[in-house]
């Protein structure tokens, strides 16, 4: 395997304390805020714990952009994501903050209704995000079987073997819905359904000994580099998100939500580590300009290449968590809980959508395979990129205020009251 | 004086050059996708020792091109063609051996026994779509590379990579981005010369040079792909090896 970068182990100070702490701190801003985005769900307020965190949604629903944007391959709005300006890329925020809102929200349950109800619950979540992920799968599958029917080159007799697939629909359909199956691009729900099984042991560890829970991922994610472990693909090789690695940043968001956060609060205010992120994040900056520009190649010296290479996004290079950190720490800084621009009326379309996740990530996907389709079928230049990316845009935001919409509507239905507080609490989704 | 003399000479050398480099076509390439990074003395000194060019091309499907003449038009006939005629005076020879279908690690493990038939100067290395379509794990396919080159090595040749082509129509279901990363990964940390066929085609499309996406029976455009790719091959090779045409003649 991939010698690992020894120097940045994942840089998280365990603090002493370990009590079991479900709420965060809250200012009466936040608090105000949640409510009122909240106004839906009613138990939401009633419960009176720490409310939404408004800045999850905000970089949720940027994430969910970016990933977007992403999608399509030959795009050039996608050079303005952050992966071209840093190791790290939108999957590590939208994992992170999936894992601290499932703590945030399955966190209470348990802590109310116990184990039992809390990990139906989280798994009912995961029957959810299956049918969402089989959904695409179907998309996919009627896409290429498009392509298959219409294009033809001899240029290209090799590359089209990857639709020798369609030969064999049951084996691939069958290794699909096992999750082993699956087309690029299509990593992410997979990766979040493994992630949301495994939760339910993991929450009811975090609740009691929440730094135990945060080693005991480490030591998951640094036994995985060491013995090379991941779940096996169809036909060949492994997963691409390996949950395994991945688990810690998921892991991590969790232990945040469950207190984590308010415990590093004194890291995060200080200002070494201010510096040290942001000069870890110049560095990365750097080294990612002499990938695109290929002149700039030589002034990365052979031993630092030789170490930091290649940089793992299967396994999750501690490279790429250090950057993660390094955002993160430099967004808490200066996007504090109670910023006002959190209520502007530009950033709320991206915090409408981080509110809606799982709808608009798989949107977002649909989008990406839709824009892609188009783009091929004209040989659209920049123009018809642009286009595309922001009436893509356009749509995963107008969807996303359609669902609030929605879900308002069925929230003052007084039946629906009736329900049990989903993941869906506080106008966000786990 | 005399450095102005040796400026101006200079420049009326490299403009011509230039102007012998460049071939009378609509795909040129531009400089920065063509790198002059490595050298490849071996066959330096087999065109200025030997006057003799053995290339061995070792390669997947892509390597080839079906239909009538598949052979004559695909990109290892174009570059024999061409460097013989940028390479005057010289015996050039390039055979291909193709092996449709073969990951990485099985031509790397038949690249002794290619090698020790051809003796080549110069083993050409095609590699990454079999792999990216079987999805062999880019970890196995680093360690392939490197036993391909170890081989290649000890085979007394120089190596060049050539990684896989650009195809639009099948991105959103052939990930190739992983192995291009490895390819270009394993070429700086070994030196070994990179054709970056991935980014050239990329800039052919972009250029409106080709219509990658258009659906066509017919074999005349891959056949004009393979025309310039054996030509910006042919152009890479020269530069990398100082081989560059004017040069050559003055020296002789």
């Amino acid at each position: 395997m991939v010698p690992a970068p020894t120097s940045t182990t994942p840089s998280v100070a365990v603090p002493k304390s370990a009590t079991p702490q479900l709420s965060a701190p809250q200012s009466p801003t936040a608090q105000s805020l949640a409510a009122q985005s909240s106004a839906s769900q009613p138990s939401a307020v009633h419960l009176g714990a720490a409310e939404r965190d408004l800045r999850l949604d905000l970089f949720r629903g940027l994430a969910l952009w970016l990933i977007f944007l992403d999608h399509i391959p030959e795009n050039i709005v996608s050079w303005i994501t952050i992966r071209n300006y840093g190791f790290s890329d939108a999957t590590e925020i939208f994992i992170f903050i999936s894992g601290y809102t499932a703590a945030f929200v399955y966190g209470r349950t348990m802590g109310e209704r116990g184990f039992v109800l809390a990990s139906a619950r989280i798994l009912r979540r995961a029957w959810q995000i299956y049918v969402a992920h089989i959904f695409l799968f179907t998309i996919f599958m009627a896409e290429i079987a498009y392509v298959a029917a219409t294009f033809e080159n001899p240029l290209y007799a090799e590359e089209m073997n990857i639709l020798d697939f369609l030969k064999q629909p049951d084996v691939t359909i069958f290794q699909a819905l096992l999750l082993k199956f699956k087309p690029v691009n299509m990593d992410v729900l997979p990766l979040y359904i493994v992630l949301l099984l495994l939760f339910p042991p993991m929450l009811y560890l975090l609740l009691r000994a929440p730094n135990l829970a945060l080693a005991g991922s480490a030591v998951v994610y640094a036994l995985a580099w060491k013995l090379d472990f991941n779940l096996p693909a169809y036909p060949n090789g492994v997963w691409f998100f390996n949950p395994f690695a991945w688990q810690l940043l998921f892991v991590f968001g969790a232990w945040c939500a469950l207190g984590g956060a308010h415990r590093l609060r004194h890291v995060m205010q200080s200002r070494a580590v201010l510096v040290v992120a942001i000069a870890y994040l110049l560095f990365a900056f750097a080294i990612t300009l002499t990938w695109h520009v290929e002149s700039l190649e030589r002034f990365v010296p052979t031993w630092l290449a030789d170490w930091m290479y290649p940089i793992d996004k299967t396994n999750l290079d501690v490279l790429r968590f250090a950057h993660f950190l390094a955002l993160a720490a430099v967004t808490v800084r200066f996007v504090p809980r109670d910023w006002p621009g959190l209520r502007s009326p530009i950033l709320r379309p991206a915090i409408v959508c981080g509110q809606h996740s799982l709808e608009i990530f798989c949107l977002g996907v649909f989008l990406a395979f839709a824009g892609q389709f188009i783009i091929a079928e004209t040989s659209g230049g920049p123009l018809l990129q642009t286009a595309v990316s922001v009436l893509g845009i356009i749509l995963m935001v107008a969807t996303a205020y359609l669902i609030s919409w929605y879900k308002t509507m069925e929230g003052r239905n007084p039946r629906s009251r009736v329900k049990p507080p989903d993941a869906d609490l506080a106008g966000g989704e786990a | 004086m005399r450095v102005i003399t040796g400026i101006l000479a200079s420049i009326v050398l490299v403009g011509a050059a230039i102007a012998a480099a460049e071939p009378q076509s609509d795909c040129d390439v531009p400089e920065w996708l063509i790198p002059a990074q490595s050298n490849l003395n071996r066959v330096t000194s087999a065109i200025k020792d030997h006057h003799r060019l053995d290339v061995s091309v070792i390669g997947s499907r892509s390597s080839a091109l079906s239909g009538p003449d598949g052979a004559r038009f695909s990109y290892p006939a174009q570059l024999e063609q061409t460097l013989r005629e940028r390479l005057p005076g010289n015996d050039i020879k390039v055979t291909a051996h193709i092996a449709s279908g073969q990951t990485t690690a099985e031509m790397a493990a038949d690249l002794p026994k290619v090698l020790a038939e051809d003796r080549p100067a110069l083993a050409i290395w095609q590699a990454g779509t079999v792999d990216a379509l079987r999805g062999v794990e880019p970890e196995d396919f680093r360690v392939s590379l490197d036993q391909g080159l170890d081989a290649i090595a000890a085979g007394n040749a120089d190596a060049l990579m050539m990684n896989m082509q650009y195809s639009p129509r099948t991105e959103s279901m052939l990930s190739v981005a992983p192995f291009a990363d490895v390819m270009h990964w394993v070429a700086e940390q070994r030196g070994v010369v990179l054709f970056d066929r991935l980014a050239i085609m990329r800039y052919w499309s972009d250029e409106g040079t080709f219509d990658l996406y258009a659906a066509t029976t017919g074999y005349a455009m891959a056949r004009h792909v393979h025309e310039c790719i054996g030509r910006a091959l042919a152009a890479q090779i020269i530069d990398a090896a100082h081989l560059d045409a004017d040069k050559m003649q003055t020296t002789r």
